[in-house]
């Protein structure tokens, strides 16, 4: 046999395996994003649902103000904030100030009645579930990813070609109760 | 093993059953064709037509597409469990029974239906109606669906063959084949034989493959809600109900959450062989304990 058949047949092993390591790290990255976007389409569609939630309360309880502010001025944090960190803080206050203003509707059993307000407490209840959905589904991509660019031998690599750590969705409220699940 | 290297299993074991699976039916329609004295080709043309009738057999029955604005919380909880497992949102039915149940079809993610009847949408909350989709979908994303669903059509098959086998017997009797062999005759009784046992055997295979699937569905299903609790209660209010779905037949038994034959027990040692589903009581003590 050649030696250097066999040199040449083992550096061609070596780059289609580092060749297929890097695709795979892309992929995972580009997953990451992937569920980024999704949050942020559930954050949006989130915010889209609130001057019409406010409007429909202002008609029954106009004195509230102070709530009605409080409300505004999380969902103008919420939307200028950038990155996992901000955005969940930003959701966890608006989340807050939604409870108070559901917390002040109950003072009105009109309001409480009106299929409009029963609606809209529909869709942002909904909503609530999409995001921790989204937000689960992002934790679980970025746990992949990050433990992908820590596992031998990508590890070697990862940091060299900008493969770098991705930050989790941590909500700042414990909105759904965590459950741990175990398989045996 | 975690709920990742179950999936994994999960696909190699499907093709290793596949595998098994068709040798065994091109075991039977070469017996069956040695025996009825006309060869492979009726055989494989039987094969061909009964697949086609168990593809069809699906879309038979009484459902509509369900709607955002109709069925809300259906709606909205298969849109947010798709969120949760990555996949798109899968077509959703309504099935006007009053029996509370509900099944998933589908070759893979992105062709997945669910449909449920209108006894589950009545009767669940929306807690409980997110652990029963949950179910459904990850019977979807662990490719349990489309297992099933050549299953269903393989076993479907070979009882078609069978009969098909006897029917040629019957009728063959006029067209006299006097030139046949000594190995013919062989055939022709194995035949007999295997057109017997060959529909149980499948179902047996089919029903085993299918209790162990909805362990998996479960646990998976847990994975995805992060909250056994809810489908838990729902497979308890299910268990309280004492409807039988009218929509179910044989070949469609195995699709569905509970078994849709649920209170017809023989009480026999062996009739745990012929269940679709594990005992409701164990899969709740299952779910309760995650």
């Amino acid at each position: 046999m050649n030696p250097f058949l066999i040199a040449g047949v083992l550096i061609l092993i070596l780059v289609v395996f580092i060749w297929s390591l890097y695709n795979g790290l892309v992929t995972s990255k580009m997953r990451v994003k992937e569920a980024w976007s999704g949050i942020d389409v559930q954050l949006k569609r989130r915010t889209d649902l609130i001057p019409n939630l406010i409007e429909t309360v202002k008609g029954y309880a106009k004195h509230e103000k102070e709530v009605f502010e409080n409300v505004t001025k999380a969902r103008a944090a919420l939307m200028s904030a950038g990155g996992p960190h901000d955005k969940a803080k930003a959701e966890g206050e608006l989340t807050g100030a939604l409870k108070s203003l559901f917390a002040v509707a109950e003072a009105y059993p009109e309001l409480k009645a009106s299929e409009n307000f029963v609606q809209l407490q529909k869709e942002l209840g909904d909503t609530e579930d999409k995001i921790a959905y989204a937000r689960q589904f992002y934790n679980t991509s970025v746990l992949d990813y990050n433990t992908r660019i820590k596992v031998f031998p990508a590890v070697l690599f990862a940091g060299s070609l900008g493969f770098t750590d991705e930050e989790f969705y941590e909500a700042e409220e414990g909105e759904r109760k965590k459950v741990e699940v175990k398989f045996s | 093993m975690n709920v990742y290297s179950q999936v994994q299993s999960n696909r190699t074991r499907t093709y290793i059953i596949m595998a098994l699976f068709m040798v065994f039916i091109a075991t039977v329609a070469y017996i069956f064709g040695q025996g009825s004295g006309e060869g492979l080709s009726w055989a494989g043309l039987a094969l061909i037509v009964s697949g086609l009738m168990n593809l069809g057999s699906y879309w038979w029955g009484d459902k509509m597409e369900a709607s955002r604005k109709d069925n809300f919380d259906f709606y909205t909880v298969a849109e947010n469990l798709a969120i949760a497992g990555g996949i798109p949102k899968p077509k959703l039915y309504v099935i006007d029974d009053t029996a509370p149940n509900a099944f998933a079809t589908g070759r893979d993610p992105s062709h997945a239906v669910v449909c449920a009847t209108t006894g589950l949408l009545d009767k669940l909350d929306r807690r409980e109606l997110e652990g029963v989709i949950a179910h459904e979908l990850s019977h979807v994303k662990n490719y349990d669906t489309r297992l099933m669903s050549i299953v269903a059509i393989l076993v479907g098959s070979i009882a078609f063959l069978a009969d098909w086998f006897m029917r040629s017997l019957w009728w063959g009797r006029g067209r006299d084949r006097e030139d046949r062999g000594s190995s013919s005759s062989i055939f022709l009784i194995l035949g007999i034989v295997l057109a017997i046992l060959s529909p149980i055997i499948a179902t047996i295979i089919q029903l085993a493959i299918s209790r162990r699937r909805e362990f998996l569905a479960d646990a998976s299903g847990a994975l995805l809600t992060r909250n056994p609790d809810g489908l838990a209660r729902a497979l308890e209010k299910i268990s309280g109900d004492k409807e039988v779905l009218e929509a179910a037949t044989n070949a469609t038994a195995h699709l569905y959450i509970v078994n849709p034959f649920k209170g017809k027990n023989f009480g026999a040692w062996f009739a745990g062989l012929f269940d679709t589903h594990p005992p409701l009581a164990e899969r709740i003590k299952i779910l309760r304990s995650m």
